[in-house]
Order: structure tokens, then sequence, then C-alpha cells
């Protein structure tokens, strides 16, 4: 603040006291940060979830870095995430400029768009499994030959399914943050370039995408790092199957300890999610440009 | 982010610009229509229509109707009976739960939260920059990765089984993404009111409560929001911290739902029309706050 007159400059604020950080700080230290450690902790012990927990060494890492079963959840995630992105991205990202359009029937329509938020990913699931039945969902109602598939049993296709109902999900969560960043861009911007006569394409190249820059970061951070957590979704749908075609990381670690009771080596899974979490975040801030540290999240 | 150089200029001056009234004439009328725009969006509109249209049709047809008649096609008479089934199998209960643990996650959550992005705002030192950073930390890390410990220290405890084991770690998730946003729309309050303030002798807690509070209202409102949701829709947490039905909250009792009753898809359809309910009930009543929750100021 510049327009701090001298005798008020005198009385030095000192700000608040750091107490009034200490009960997010306990809360966060507690539920977050121990638990952060005891996973690191708890993937050197073998524990079935009941009885006493032994410290067994590197004993579970051994087990998840040989089993197969990882590597391909590693697989399914890498692939759920590289496609789910490349399905998003250009669907949000068009119809976040479509829905900012001051028409009537795009503000209408919007309203729809935005339905998905409101159900939780066990009832998205349960929904597209009633819908996607071969015998009494959407294919035979339609009578389309090529939409009657057994989407969910059959190991090629069901990836794609995967992929498919986590964008119908999302789309709209990211369409919405597209919406408020191309708001943001000053409408003079858009008058100059239709003075010079450039086209609707040439607008969206030279202004649009630009001035988005910020709000596409933002959004891509959010999909990629929430990818990682597509867990409620998939365990519903798929159950991870058929086999293991759809068992990604999150999936593999639940089941892992929960299931086949092995915590020791659902931890060291864990520890592997948590590496690429934050890698990627980092990764993402980097490619982002300057050094926004204050937040990942922000943009526009 | 634009509005941080923006002072209000009153505090009842939105701080969210997300949803206010605006100059919306930017593309509309003076211009050709958009027809691959226009096809794309009411494209988009089937996707999203579709399956919720399945949905609500498939829920009012009784069991015969659903294996004779077309799938896609409305029932030639209409029944409630699936919502009675579903309402009969302790609805209300898992309703009741799932507001409790909300309710019981989000004010904690917020109160905490506000006072830590008071103190990271208005505060110096090290203690208060350290605390910030572990918060940020919090965003890039999925923290879902640490259930395991998570459960053991809620067994541990003696809490496994009740609200409480689902509400304490909820509290911990929700803080980092709170205090950032919170802290964002804290550094829009011009320094010069809490000087003054603080010249009349006001304490931080006075201060905290009478201007901090008063003048970020909104975000504190789409925040509250935002994690309401998130809570409401939660299923991991659920899933691995309780087990029988008197803790059952809403997206596990579909779940468990869909398993006791996996031949009756009216039924199970039901029940995730009556589980939106009131989510879709909030959307029509508040369309505006909600989905201003929803981005939580992502697209601020």
């Amino acid at each position: 603040m510049t327009i701090t007159s001298p005798d008020r400059r005198r009385v030095r604020d000192t700000g608040p006291s750091g107490w009034l950080a200490a009960p997010a700080l306990v809360f966060f230290l507690v539920f977050a940060v121990v638990p952060l450690a005891g996973v690191v902790f708890l993937s050197f012990t073998s524990w079935d979830g009941l009885r006493e927990i032994r410290l067994e060494g590197l004993a579970s890492w051994t087990t998840v870095l040989t089993d197969p079963v990882t590597g391909n959840a590693l697989m399914v995630t890498a692939k759920i995430l590289f496609f789910s992105f490349i399905v998003q991205a250009p669907i949000s990202l068009l119809l976040g400029v479509f829905t900012a359009g001051g028409q009537k029937y795009r503000a209408a329509l919007a309203v729809l768009y935005f339905l998905p938020l409101l159900l939780s990913s066990a009832a998205v699931a349960i929904a597209f499994k009633a819908l996607l039945d071969p015998n009494f969902g959407l294919g035979p109602g339609l009578q389309v030959p090529l939409l009657i598939q057994d989407w969910l049993g059959n190991s090629d296709l069901v990836l794609f399914v995967v992929v498919f109902v986590i964008a119908w999900q999302f789309v709209p969560f990211h369409t919405l943050i597209y919406q408020g960043g191309v708001r943001q861009i000053p409408t003079s911007l858009y008058e100059a370039a239709e003075i010079d006569g450039a086209g609707r394409v040439r607008q969206f190249l030279n202004i649009t995408l630009p001035q988005l820059k910020y709000t596409i970061i933002t959004s891509s951070t959010l999909m990629v790092v929430g990818s990682l957590a597509y867990f409620d979704l998939i365990f519903v749908l798929t159950g991870g199957g058929p086999g293991y075609s759809t068992r990604l990381l999150p999936l593999h670690m639940y089941l892992t300890g929960f299931k086949a009771n092995d915590m020791g080596a659902a931890s060291a899974l864990g520890v592997i999610l948590i590496v690429i979490g934050l890698g990627l975040a980092l990764l993402l801030q980097r490619l982002g440009g300057k050094n926004r540290n204050d937040s990942q999240l922000e943009g526009a | 982010m634009a509005s941080t150089t923006q002072l209000p200029a009153a505090p009842e001056a939105p701080v969210l610009t997300h949803g206010a009234p605006r100059q919306n004439s930017r593309r509309a009328g003076r211009r050709r229509p958009n027809l691959p725009g226009g096809l794309g969006g009411w494209l988009w509109l089937a996707v999203i229509v579709l399956p919720i249209y399945y949905v609500v049709i498939t829920s009012l047809k009784n069991q015969a109707g659903f294996f004779a008649t077309n799938p896609m096609l409305p029932p030639a008479e209409p029944t409630l009976d699936n919502y009675r089934l579903v309402l009969e199998n302790d609805f209300a209960r898992y309703f009741l739960n799932s507001v409790v643990v909300t309710l019981g996650t989000v004010i904690p959550a917020l109160f905490v939260s506000f006072m830590a992005a008071y103190a990271i705002v208005r505060g110096k030192g090290r203690f208060v920059n350290w605390t910030n950073n572990l918060f940020l930390l919090g965003l890039a890390i999925p923290l879902h990765a640490t259930i395991i410990p998570i459960y053991w220290m809620i067994t541990r405890a003696h809490l496994y089984d009740t609200l409480l084991a689902l509400i304490l770690p909820s509290i911990a998730f929700a803080i980092p993404v709170s205090v950032l946003i919170l802290s964002n729309f804290m550094r829009d309050v011009p320094n010069e009111l809490f000087e003054s303030m603080r010249l009349d002798g006001c304490s931080d807690w006075a201060m905290l409560w009478r201007l901090a509070l008063p003048m970020t209202k909104p975000a504190v409102i789409t925040v509250g929001i935002y994690n309401a949701l998130h809570v409401w829709n939660g299923f991991l947490f659920p899933l691995i911290l309780t087990q029988s039905p008197a803790t059952r909250v809403l997206p596990l009792s579909l779940w468990t739902f869909q398993g006791e009753f996996s031949v009756n898809i009216p039924a199970v359809l039901a029940s995730v029309v009556l589980a939106t309910l009131p989510l879709l009930v909030l959307y029509i009543v508040a369309r505006r706050q909600l989905i201003s929750g929803l981005t939580a100021g992502f697209s601020k």
C-alpha cells in the first residue's frame, strides 16, 4: 500500500500471531502428514490389517516391484491419464468458449451441460453400467448394431468406455473453468480484431488461445493430477476388470490392501502413487513457465 | 488473476466475479451464426442428456416392463414403486448420515481454514510461511494414497465404523484447498482497513470476524459449497472406514443397493435419482452459487 500516511506508519503492524493457523495445522499434521509418513513406514512392514505389524525390510517392495500386475497397473494408469486428457481438454476448451458466448440458447444448453456435476461417481458408474448393458441399454434401445457391444466385458473396448465415462463426468467441470477464463478476456481485443477483418478461426487462434494460457495450465493440472484419483468411478463401473484391463494404480492399491489383505504391499503402491503425483504436479508447474509458486491452481 | 489488482470498493462489493452480470453481447447477434459451433453444442447436449433420460425413464418402469419394452422408450404405465422400495430400504437414514458427515466436515474445516488464511495473509515470520508451504505441498500430493495409515489410525483410535471416522480425515483433506482459496481472496482486502481497526485498538480476533469475514463472505460460501460437494459425493473414506448400515452414507448406499438388488435395474436407477435429487433441488434454486462453488475460484 503506497498511500499510508506517515503517522500511521509509526504504529508498526506486526500482524497476527501464528497461533491462528495452529488448529488447521494440527488437523493437517495428524490426518495428512502423519499418514504420509505412515505410508512410507508401512511399506517396510508386513500387515494383514488385523494382527501385529511386523517390520519386514524390503519384502513388500520386492513383491510389488517384481509383480507384473504393478507394471500393468502403471500402464493402465498412464493410458487412462493420456486418453482422458486428449479427449477432455479440447472438448472442455471448445465448450467453454461456446458457453461463454452470449446467445440465449447457449446459456440454456449450459444449464443442461452441467447436470453431470450433480451426480456422485458411484451414481455415474451405476447409471452407465445399466446404460451400457448389451441387452437392456442404449444399444438395443436405439437399435444401432454398432452400439450393441459387451462394452464392459470386452477387454479391448473397456478402457475406452472408461475414458468416455470419465469425460462425461468431468468435462462439465473443466468447461466451467474455461468459461470463466474466456469471460475475462477483454472485449476490446475482439473488437480490434474485427476491425482488422480477422475471422472467427483467426480470432480463436490469435486471441482466445493465448489469453487462456493460465486457464489451460490450471485445467490441465487438475485433469492430470485428478486422474490419479479416478478410483470410485472405476471401482463401481468395472472393479478393475475384465481381468486386469482397467485396474489402475489407486484401484490396485485398494484391492491389494483391503481385498488381498496385504497392507505392506499396498503401502508401497501408495508411495509410488505419491511420487508420481508429486512429480507430475512439479512437471506441470515447470511447463507453466514462470514460477507461480504461490499457487499451482490459480489461473485465468 | 484479474481481480487481485482491483480493490473492492465497499465491503459488500462482490469479490467473486463468477456469475455476476456482465456484457455478454460480444459474439451475439452482430455476426453470422456459428454453424459448426451450434452443431457441436447440440451434439454434446445429446451426449449429456441421453444417459440422464435413460436413467429417469427406466426408474419409472416396473421390472416386467423393463425386460419387455424398448429401453429408450418411456414406460406405458409409469410407476413409483421403485422409489417406494428405495425409501423403504433406509434411504432416510443414509441421507441423514450424509448430512451429518457433510456439515460435520465443512463447518469445522471452514472455521480452521479461515483462521489459518488470515494468519497466512496478515502474519509474518517463519512459522506462518512454513505452514503455508506445507498446505501448498498438500495440494500436489494425492492424499488418497494414504488410506492405509488412515485406516490404521482410525481402527487404533476405536473410531472404525463411526461417522467421526469419516469427518476427521475429511476435514484435514479439505484444509489445503480451502486455505489457498480463502487466502487468495483475503489478499484483496485493503491493508488500510486492518490498520485503521488496529489503531482503534481492535484485537486480531475481532478483526478476523468483524472485518475479514464480511469482506470475504462470497469466497467463504464458495469454498463451503466446494467442500460440501466433495464430502457429499465422497466414496473412498466411507468404503474403507465404515461397514454397517447404521453409518452408511448415500454414495456407498448406492453401491450396496446395487449389490443387493442387482437384478432389479429400475430400482437401482431409482436410488440413483433419489440420491441426486437434493443436489438437483439446490441446482434449481441456487444455480449461480452452486456453480461458483463447483469451481471454487479456480477460474477466479
